[in-house]
């Protein structure tokens, strides 16, 4: 039984039992005494306690069931004297799933007689199209025989325990069905628990996220100190051939971190003053006409993929700064075709977009009554915004402008197409400088494992990238509502 | 009681006296006033005499206010709105394109029905329209008129020791009293008031309309108000609007013992509106 079949079933459950419910609801009211719920709230009831305790049941148990059954097969395989003993093992649970995942497509008749080595299995398996590496051992054909026999008794009790638990939710939801029952309360606290959930899961998910780069960071920092990584100056992660652990390299932050922020300061300048220019003309001075075309217009930019403008960088921008330069000097580009200049520029105006549209909400937001103060008093519309409107909006406007400069820091793909490679420390706009996101990126292309710090270095880097936005998320959200208590 | 209406006489003597010899300070002639399709006022004309209050009363969506905002061209900043006819200060026209509406504004000061303190200090709210006009040469004499309007604002001494602290942090009455502080630091010459009452509670009322008589004698002035008492209160001149039109113009005092017109008299009697 499949577990999607489990689910169906169990949903029928509730379904009959929603329906039997409401009957039931009506069948006992009397009129004699008035009905606390309608009928179809005992209905919903009935239904809820039958499905969710079993669904929730089912998603335990598939994540239960599937530890339980590779800690057996862990227990089964030989002892290694290895050195790397984690890594072998880990690598031999994969071959064994790999293999006990190939054991389910066989027939019943060529299970029965399995051939007993490797090598045997090998070509069998990969003429029913399942292709496994070759460094599959003998021993492994029966813990993987093993793996199957547990998952499918795994599947079955639980299979079994979860329509059981679904019909005696039914027959509890449907024996409490009374004219007093207070079926309609008892769905309004579940629908509280769902929504409360769904705003968990999110929150959860960014634990998530934090936890499993903490862990392969602090694996990071066992053979890279903190202070060489936080302070380096120089980054020269040395990648060394696969298994070879001679070559250390050099994990410096310093020079990503100042091309981060370098790159992200040349954004905010380009994308800053137009942006809010713009935010002040289509919250101030465009006619309504106007602005229903002009402010969509600028949000479609917010909709365009980065890896577009990373091309419109690449191939326009890029080139094109150099050949000014060279026109301008003569002969010799002084600036180069990826720079912090070309990735800066192009980034900008990916942000417009979000300083225009965030302003324009901040701006919009002043009240009327301090514009009209200001106008009746006998200012212009430009004084009127200098000296009234923007500072008012002010600490709006610098909370959104962090939310945009995280952004900035934390933008991939444009800064992989038009700021380079190479990790500088220089303060040239015109010359090549690297970030962290790019880094991370070049880390973590190719196929490897994660265990050098070649790799890990990626999760010590994203980790610091995550703090780094976070921080300044925190910091904008701060100001932001520190704004919005002044009107109130 | 004795006292009151030997008061009440002596302020009808003074307000006919005033009326005698004040000239005409600003005209509406044949104001009409479209919202996009809608139209708001029906060619409306009234006189707004020099150095006397005006009250424009009327039920709600009569118009008063919209009148009261072409004063200073205000109904400018709204979008889809259309004047016709001709409003004059000091015989110009103040809707000829030649006319300067930022300096119109500053002859033709407003005050808003909330108040609407800059979220600045006391002192940055009263100096704002001194800055922006240029009226102070330097910081000394900038301090000198925001003192000076404070205290023609009747104000200052409740906020002499805070003069730079967040002008919205002061209670309602005192906000609204910083706003028409505010409007008389640009020495304007007519003052409009759209309901400057209305968000306020009775003393705090009553500290406004007694700077509204005080400031008659230096300002002409335009009061919008829904109170009946308040108009008979402070004003020397009533205009009654209804549907767009000027039903009645003419001295407070007779307009509430005595109005020509029934719908004014229905109106001030409490019987609609």
């Amino acid at each position: 039984m499949s577990s999607m079949l489990v689910i169906v079933i169990v949903v029928a459950i509730g379904i009959v039992g929603f329906f039997l419910g409401r009957q039931r609801a009506v069948s006992k009211d009397d009129r004699s005494v008035k009905a606390h719920s309608l009928p179809h709230y005992h209905g919903w009831w009935v239904f809820l306690v039958s499905v969710l305790p079993a669904i929730i049941f089912i998603m335990v148990w598939a994540i239960g069931s599937g530890f339980y059954i590779e800690r057996q097969a862990v227990n089964s395989l030989p002892v290694h004297n290895s050195e790397s003993v984690i890594a072998s093992q880990s690598l031999e649970l994969g071959m064994v799933s790999g293999i006990a995942r190939g054991l389910d497509k066989l027939t019943d008749q060529e299970r029965a007689n399995l051939p007993t080595t490797f090598s045997e299995l090998r070509p069998l398996l990969s003429s029913k199209g399942v292709a496994l590496a070759t460094e599959g051992q003998d021993f492994m054909i029966p813990v993987a025989v093993q793996w199957n026999k547990s998952t499918a008794r795994a599947h079955n009790i639980g299979a079994v325990v979860a329509i059981v638990l679904a019909l005696a939710g039914a027959v509890f939801g449907l024996s409490g069905v009374n004219v007093r029952t207070r079926a309609r309360n008892n769905v309004e606290r579940i629908i509280l628990w769902g929504l409360l959930a769904a705003s968990t899961i999110a929150i959860l998910t960014t634990v998530g996220i934090v936890l499993s780069m903490l862990f392969q960071t602090i694996t990071f920092f066992q053979s890279v100190t903190p202070s060489s990584f936080f302070f380096g100056t120089v980054w020269d992660p040395r990648f060394s051939a696969a298994g070879g652990n001679g070559a250390q390299g050099q994990f410096g932050l310093i020079p990503l971190l100042a091309g981060t922020l370098y790159i992200a300061l040349v954004a905010m300048l380009f994308a800053v003053p137009v942006g809010l220019f713009a935010a002040i003309y289509m919250a101030e001075y465009a006619s309504r006409s106007v602005r229903s075309v002009v402010k969509p217009l600028l949000e479609v930019l917010a909709g365009i993929p980065t890896i577009v403008y990373g091309f419109f960088a690449l191939v326009t921008v890029g080139p094109f700064l150099r050949d000014l330069s060279a026109a301008i000097s003569g002969g010799y580009p002084f600036i180069m075709a990826q720079s912090v200049l070309t990735a800066g520029i192009v980034m900008g105006v990916m942000l417009i977009p979000f300083v225009s549209s965030l302003s324009d909400d901040i701006i919009t937001a002043v009240p009327r009554s301090l514009r009209d103060g200001s106008l009746g008093l006998g200012s212009t519309k430009s004084e009127t915004v200098r000296r009234v409107v923007l500072p008012a909006a002010l600490p709006g406007i610098v909370g959104a402008l962090l939310l945009t400069a995280s952004r900035a820091i934390g933008e991939t793909m444009i800064v992989v197409l038009a700021a380079g490679v190479a990790a500088n420390l220089n303060i040239n706009p015109f010359d090549a400088m690297t970030t962290i996101t790019v880094k991370i990126v070049n880390q973590l292309t190719g196929d490897l494992e994660f265990n050098s710090p070649q790799t890990l270095v990626a999760f010590a880097l994203g980790l610091t990238l995550f703090f780094i936005t976070l921080a300044m998320n925190i910091f904008a959200l701060y100001i932001v509502r520190k704004y919005r208590e002044q009107y109130e | 009681m004795n006292l009151m209406t030997e008061r009440s006489l002596e302020k009808a003597v003074n307000d006919k006296m005033s009326a005698q010899v004040n000239t005409i300070k600003m005209q509406g002639k044949d104001v009409t006033v479209h919202y996009g399709e809608k139209q708001a006022l029906f060619g409306v004309s009234l006189d707004v005499p020099e150095k006397m209050v005006t009250a424009l009363i009327g039920p709600s969506g009569c118009g008063k206010s919209t009148f009261l905002r072409s004063l200073n061209r205000m109904n400018d900043t709204i979008e889809g709105c259309k004047i016709g006819g001709k409003i004059t200060l000091d015989d110009e026209d103040i809707y000829n394109p030649k006319i300067d509406v930022v300096e119109l504004r500053a002859r033709v000061g407003m005050v808003f029905q909330k108040p609407n303190p800059f979220p600045k200090s006391i002192f940055e709210n009263v100096a704002y329209g001194p800055r922006i006009h240029g009226l102070a040469k330097n910081r000394h004499e900038l301090e000198e008129i925001v003192e000076k309007s404070l205290r023609r604002a009747s104000l200052f001494d409740e906020v002499k020791d805070r003069l730079h602290e967040a002008g919205t942090g002061l209670s309602g009455g005192q906000q609204q009293r910083l706003c028409i502080a505010r409007a008389i630091a640009v020495s304007p010459e007519v003052i409009l008031m759209d309901e400057p009452c209305s968000a306020l509670d009775p003393i705090a009322t009553a500290k406004v309309e007694e700077l509204i008589d005080e400031l008659r004698q230096n300002y002409t002035i335009v009061i919008v108000t829904h109170s009946m008492q308040q108009a008979a209160r402070v004003s020397q001149r009533t205009a009654m609007f209804h549907l767009g039109n000027l039903v009645e113009v003419g001295d407070t005092e007779m307009m509430f013992t005595n109005p020509t017109e029934k719908r004014t008299q229905d109106y001030i009697t409490g019987r609609f509106g």
